[in-house]
């Protein structure tokens, strides 16, 4: 009885190996060639949709969606492909040749190094604006920031501060800045959470991990967070000023679409937009 | 649910797993079978994954992947492309990652395999390559299915090493649970749930096949 069992399974088992193997395979030689694929697909000619892909600082999570949006009515075959994080983070990925063509950053220190190390084109480096900084709190945590401004961090209630990490993300920087020249940073240092970027950090507030938050101006606004929360703009004066500069990179696959994208950004149509969500403009 | 994402981490997840089969498959077989005293060393080796934290592996990857490192410029003067942020940098990655998923359970049911069986088959002239697809293998298959699946499943859920060595570009390296992630800091709650949700439905499905497949291999014994 064990001995007929046993050699069924034997010829079950066989095939069943084989099978595995001929899967294993197939799925090497199918992701194989979709990679071979893959460059003659974005090779760039001026009929055909090519892609952009934008590094972008997290302050434009949500106002470059709608310039995307508009971008797209003016130039329907270039595809733009954003990805938000930490200017700094992506920064370093840019040293490390990212397969980014723009880079928009929130600290226009950034794009400048870029250029020093001759991974950015020198006379593509454009100012797009100038970023906020607010005091936010949700509706509901009985924190008046609009009447205690600053103050407000200091109030019993408060137990978690959320600012972005002052390391690689700009509005973090300016976080820790506005804290200190306001006089509040050493009373609230050891209630401050840090987030990975400013959307993270928006998103700590915003869900109630961190009672109140330094956040963009430009995500308070925004349709995720506008009906959910007050906020109280820090004055201008209190960080200095969040001058966020993009530049076109050197690896770009399909410059022409690159400076298309990056002219409509600082056209009056794009400005326009970047306005609505609380920029301030250069030359405004 | 991101498709394009869903379809990317299937494609990673796949070849991750064909590679791990064609490669660990044999060294589970050196493992299992050999007598040398510093086994021991490539034991601790193939767990390392396990313990390391992806920050280490993600560390070292761009260290020695990335445009300045040995592995890096080896690879972009025969390829032309560059491993950090690329598909193939991942899969390299996830493979190393995955090394102890797949190689642990083909060693334990390769070392459960009777030797004197083995041994019977060579006596009767079968061929060692013969005898290890017809003897070895099907006595040990649950336990190479087992590393199959989890290899796929792990690879599935990776997420810090994926977010460091390829730095979420659409279609290239924004597997699903990045897009979770993404989804969260957009406060786009209800698409991150429904990631999450197929997530925790395909990971208890997976789990819930190899340990019945386990447990039913058992009561046949």
């Amino acid at each position: 009885m064990p001995r007929i069992e046993y050699s069924l399974l034997t010829t079950q088992l066989a095939k069943w190996s084989r099978c595995l193997t001929a899967i294993a395979m197939a799925l090497a030689f199918v992701s194989a060639g979709c990679e071979a694929k893959q460059p003659a697909d974005s090779t760039p000619k001026a009929t055909e949709r090519s892609v952009v892909r934008v590094a972008a600082a997290s302050d434009l999570k949500f106002a470059l969606g709608d310039v995307i949006a508009a971008f797209k009515k003016d130039a329907p075959t270039i595809h733009i492909e954003p990805t938000f994080g930490a200017s700094g983070v992506l920064f370093e990925q840019l040293t490390n040749h990212a397969p980014f063509d723009v880079f928009l950053s929130a600290d226009i220190t950034y794009p400048r190094k870029l250029i020093e190390q001759q991974l950015a084109v020198a006379d593509t480096e454009f100012l797009y604006a100038y970023g906020e900084l607010v005091l936010w709190t949700s509706k509901f945590s009985g924190i008046d920031v609009e009447k205690l401004g600053i103050q407000a961090v200091t109030d019993p209630k408060v137990r978690k501060i959320a600012i972005a990490n002052p390391k690689t993300a700009p509005y973090g920087r300016a976080a820790e800045a506005a804290l200190k020249s306001l006089g509040v940073y050493d009373t609230i240092q050891d209630r401050l959470v840090e987030g990975g970027n400013i959307a993270e950090t928006a998103q700590y507030v915003e869900s109630g991990v961190a009672d109140v938050g330094l956040i963009a101006l430009s995500l308070a606004v925004a349709p995720a967070m506008r009906d959910k929360g007050v906020f109280w703009i820090v004055p201008a004066d209190a960080f200095p000023r969040l001058e966020q500069g993009g530049v076109i990179l050197s690896d770009a696959k399909d410059s022409a679409a690159a400076e298309k994208f990056r002219a409509f950004l600082i056209s009056p149509a794009g400005r326009q937009i970047l306005t609505n969500f609380g920029f301030n403009l250069p030359g405004a | 649910m991101d498709w394009n994402a869903a379809w990317l981490t299937c494609k990673l997840a796949g070849a991750t797993t064909a590679v791990l089969f064609a490669l660990g498959l044999p060294l589970a077989v050196w493992l299992s079978r050999t007598r040398w005293r510093g086994r021991f060393l490539i034991e601790a080796a193939v767990a390392l994954p396990l313990v390391l934290p992806p920050t280490v592996l993600g560390f070292y990857f761009l260290q020695f992947a990335g445009p300045r490192g040995l592995i890096g410029q080896t690879f972009e003067r025969l390829t032309g492309e560059m491993l950090p942020f690329s598909f193939f940098g991942i899969l390299l990655a996830s493979i190393i990652c995955n090394i102890p998923f797949a190689v642990r359970p083909f060693e334990t049911a390769l070392s459960a395999v009777d030797p004197s069986l083995i041994e019977a088959s060579w006596c009767l002239g079968v061929s060692r390559w013969k005898t290890f697809w017809s003897v070895t293998a099907p006595l040990a298959w649950p336990g190479i299915v087992t590393g199959l699946v989890l290899t796929f499943a792990h690879t599935v859920g990776e997420f810090g090493v994926v977010l460091m060595v390829g730095g979420n570009i659409r279609g290239v390296t924004r597997t699903l649970s990045i897009t979770i992630y993404d989804d969260v800091q957009s406060m786009d709650y209800a698409r991150a749930n429904t990631t999450a949700v197929a997530l925790l439905l395909f990971s208890f499905v997976v789990l819930g096949i190899t340990y019945g497949l386990n447990q039913g291999r058992a009561r046949a014994r």
